[in-house]
């Protein structure tokens, strides 16, 4: 409340300075401004249509109750065009409102933005504008509850095209329905279920006059920016993952260290304690780290997390999840100081001699495991030569056993025949 | 070749003759479901990138589940393989009977397997007459030996892994490891050579199709015994033996029991081998 006070008076000031300007002497001579009144004989009228039928009705109550409205801003303010409008009706095509003559900062975040960029030089006419976030004659400040850009209101807002279907395919908007995604995630929940006023909203990662692309190095969703963009609410996790191998990497530019959506993804974030998540994110690390996926998958833990049962140790369990170091760091959960109270969290009686168990044993690799290879190449040999020699036995025997029958059967029955011939 | 007709030389006033004790064929019953009941919830574990293994894990009750019952069937198994342990030892330590170590009623390979295994490869390609068998031949041995080391090393590797602390105080962690391809390799032998090569030698192969009820009812038939060892009728006979052996056929009962058992295991058996075949080819 105390900040939508606060908005109010920072409008009504900037309000009132251009209301002393419009109202300083005009030059002789000059065409009267039209005033409100003017523009509502006609636009005021609930079935004001143009020519070709499109409303152009404006309802004097609902400007009225809007931050311009209140303001006492006139319709030429915006509509600036108008403001030495002299026959009337006006020209049916106007250029539209132009919000930049107040709201320059903002209009110059917004032209550097996506939005901006695909109105412009992509001619895409279905991407954003002011008035389709703000409204037009309706417009709130963000703070009030009711307006569309209030942080409770704004995924519907954004929805509007972001999880309509038919503006996706209009629009050709690569990233397809975001808001179903976000619905449905963690935020989502918090935000629309649980009414979290701390929950981010489209805004909070992405921005909202300077929505730039996510390949774009100034973009608050940039991968590499992308930590600390998470960082500004999770800052805990930020300060963990800034320290580990995955964070100074992203943190020297890297391109291939992970940073929180490679992991988490962007839109439909879940809970990371759910059994889904627990076992998808292990194929997330296997991404990058794959003969360390191949080599889990053949201990007892991957193959439990492999049938679909996450109550088994996967990667972060040993490993950390924000907090991952090599081994030779003392810092790492899986480090020579650390290994047995890391195998300790699920096996109490764990001691140095079990820790020496490999969770990445490689039964191809001679140098890491010989022990293991020898056994199993030996069980190879041994599972190859059984096969070979009782395959071809059963397989010989098979044939023989046929036969056999066959000519038992044949004998039987040319008996039988040369009795009927004897007759 | 095998003898035809009636045998001659003994008073035939019998069908059968009795091949396994009552012991024996429960213990076998036994050792038979625990084994498919290991194989069964055993393999999804091994085979768990495969699309079946995650319907059969969840079929027996999710993995904890299914590793219990995969216990539960080890403890049975295990069971039996000492009670079989303590019999064998009675006979040789208590009856003193050392034609459990040597001679033709005993497991213990013998150079007459050898020329009884080439005799046989020679007799299916066509270059010698079918050896005259005696009470184990050797392949039946083999099946016997390969279940003996596959008992010791899946249920010794089997212990370690399911009490891993206890068995770190004697060995290093990275025994697990070794524990876990011995215990998967071997499972997969053991499954593999049971379900295609015991069934085929045992059950399936033309002369006994589709199957030998030997094992459930405990008694060959006269015929059998004729055509199938006749050096060991020869050898009974000649030692006056044969006669305690003789018996009638088992009750219908045990036949319909036996039927039904086999049929479920050979079933069974075969779908986990085209579920290992469909693994391996894809």
């Amino acid at each position: 409340m105390m900040r939508l006070l606060l908005r109010c008076c920072v409008v009504l000031a900037v309000v009132a300075t251009a209301s002393v300007a419009a109202a300083a002497p005009q030059k002789p001579g000059a065409p009267a401004r039209p005033s409100n009144d003017d523009c509502l004989a006609c636009h005021g009228d609930a079935g004001a249509v143009r020519a070709d039928g499109r409303p152009v009705a404006v309802a004097p109550e609902t400007f009225a109750g809007s931050i311009h409205g209140l303001g006492g801003l006139s319709c030429v303010d915006c509509h600036t065009d108008l403001a030495a409008a002299v026959e009337y009706p006006h020209a049916e095509k106007l250029p539209p409102a132009q919000c930049a003559s107040c709201h320059d900062a903002a209009v110059a975040a917004y032209d550097t933005g996506v939005h901006a960029q695909a109105r412009g030089a992509g001619g895409n006419l279905s991407a954003a504008a002011c008035a389709d976030c703000h409204g037009s004659h309706d417009i709130t400040p963000s703070a009030d509850p009711a307006s569309r850009t209030h942080h409770a209101r704004l995924l519907e807002t954004c929805g509007r095209c972001h999880g309509d279907e038919s503006v996706i395919k209009r629009g050709k908007i690569e990233i397809g329905n975001v808001v179903d995604l976000f619905r449905d995630s963690i935020h989502g929940k918090a935000l629309i279920k649980s009414g979290l006023s701390v929950a981010p909203t489209c805004s909070d990662c992405h921005g909202s006059h300077d929505i730039r692309r996510k390949t774009d190095p100034a973009s608050k969703v940039f991968r590499n920016t992308i930590p600390g963009t998470c960082s500004s609410c999770h800052e805990g996790i930020g300060r963990e993952y800034w320290e580990s191998v995955h964070g100074t990497q992203v943190a020297k530019g890297s391109p291939l260290a992970p940073v929180c959506t490679n992991c988490h993804t962007a839109h439909d974030i879940r809970r990371s304690d759910v059994e889904g998540w627990r076992l998808d994110v292990i194929k997330e690390c296997g991404t990058c780290h794959e003969h360390s996926l191949e080599t889990y998958r053949d201990t007892f833990h991957g193959q439990v997390t492999a049938l679909g049962y996450a109550r088994v140790a996967s990667c972060a369990d040993c490993h950390g999840a924000h907090n991952v170091f090599p081994k030779a760091d003392p810092r790492s959960m899986v480090s020579d100081a650390n290994r047995v109270a890391t195998c300790q969290q699920c096996h109490a009686g764990a001691t140095p001699s079990f820790a020496k168990f490999d969770p990445h044993a490689d039964p191809e690799n001679r140098e890491r495991n010989p022990l293991l290879f020898y056994t199993a190449q030996f069980m190879k040999m041994l599972l190859l030569g059984v096969f070979s020699f009782f395959g071809l036995h059963t397989a010989l025997w098979l044939g023989r056993g046929m036969q056999q029958k066959a000519a038992g059967q044949w004998r039987r029955r040319k008996g039988t025949d040369s009795t009927e011939d004897g007759e | 070749m095998s003898a035809q007709g009636p045998a001659g030389g003994h008073v035939a006033s019998h069908t059968h003759y009795r091949r396994f004790d009552r012991a024996d064929r429960l213990l076998h019953g036994f050792l038979m479901f625990s084994f498919l009941g290991l194989a069964f919830t055993g393999l999804p574990l091994l085979f768990s990138h495969e699309p079946w293994a995650a319907t059969l894990a969840r079929f027996f009750g999710g993995f904890e589940s299914a590793g219990l019952i995969h216990r539960v069937c080890a403890v049975v198994m295990i069971t039996v393989f000492v009670i079989h342990l303590g019999r064998i030892s009675r006979r040789i330590f208590g009856q003193k009977d050392l034609g459990m170590l040597w001679g033709p009623n005993s497991m213990v390979p013998q150079p007459r397997d050898f020329f009884e295994m080439v005799a046989h490869i020679r007799w299916f390609v066509g270059l010698g007459p079918q050896p005259r068998f005696d009470h184990f031949t050797y392949w039946e041995k083999f099946d016997y030996w390969a279940v003996f080391w596959g008992m010791g090393i899946i249920g010794g590797s089997g212990l370690v892994l399911w009490f891993p602390e206890l068995f770190a105080y004697v060995l290093p962690g990275w025994m697990f490891n070794i524990a876990t391809v011995v215990h998967g390799e071997e499972a997969l032998l053991a499954v593999g050579f049971i379900f295609t090569i015991h069934f085929f030698n045992g059950h399936l192969r033309p002369e006994k199709f589709p199957m030998d009820s030997v094992i459930f009812t405990g008694r060959v038939t006269v015929k059998e015994m004729e055509e199938e060892r006749p050096d060991e009728l020869e050898r009974l006979t000649r030692t006056g033996r044969i006669d305690e052996l003789a018996s009638a056929a088992a009750p219908r009962w045990v036949y319909r029991l036996g039927r039904t058992a086999g049929a479920i295991a050979v079933t069974l058996g075969l779908l986990m081998v085209a579920l290992i075949l469909f693994a391996l080819l894809t």
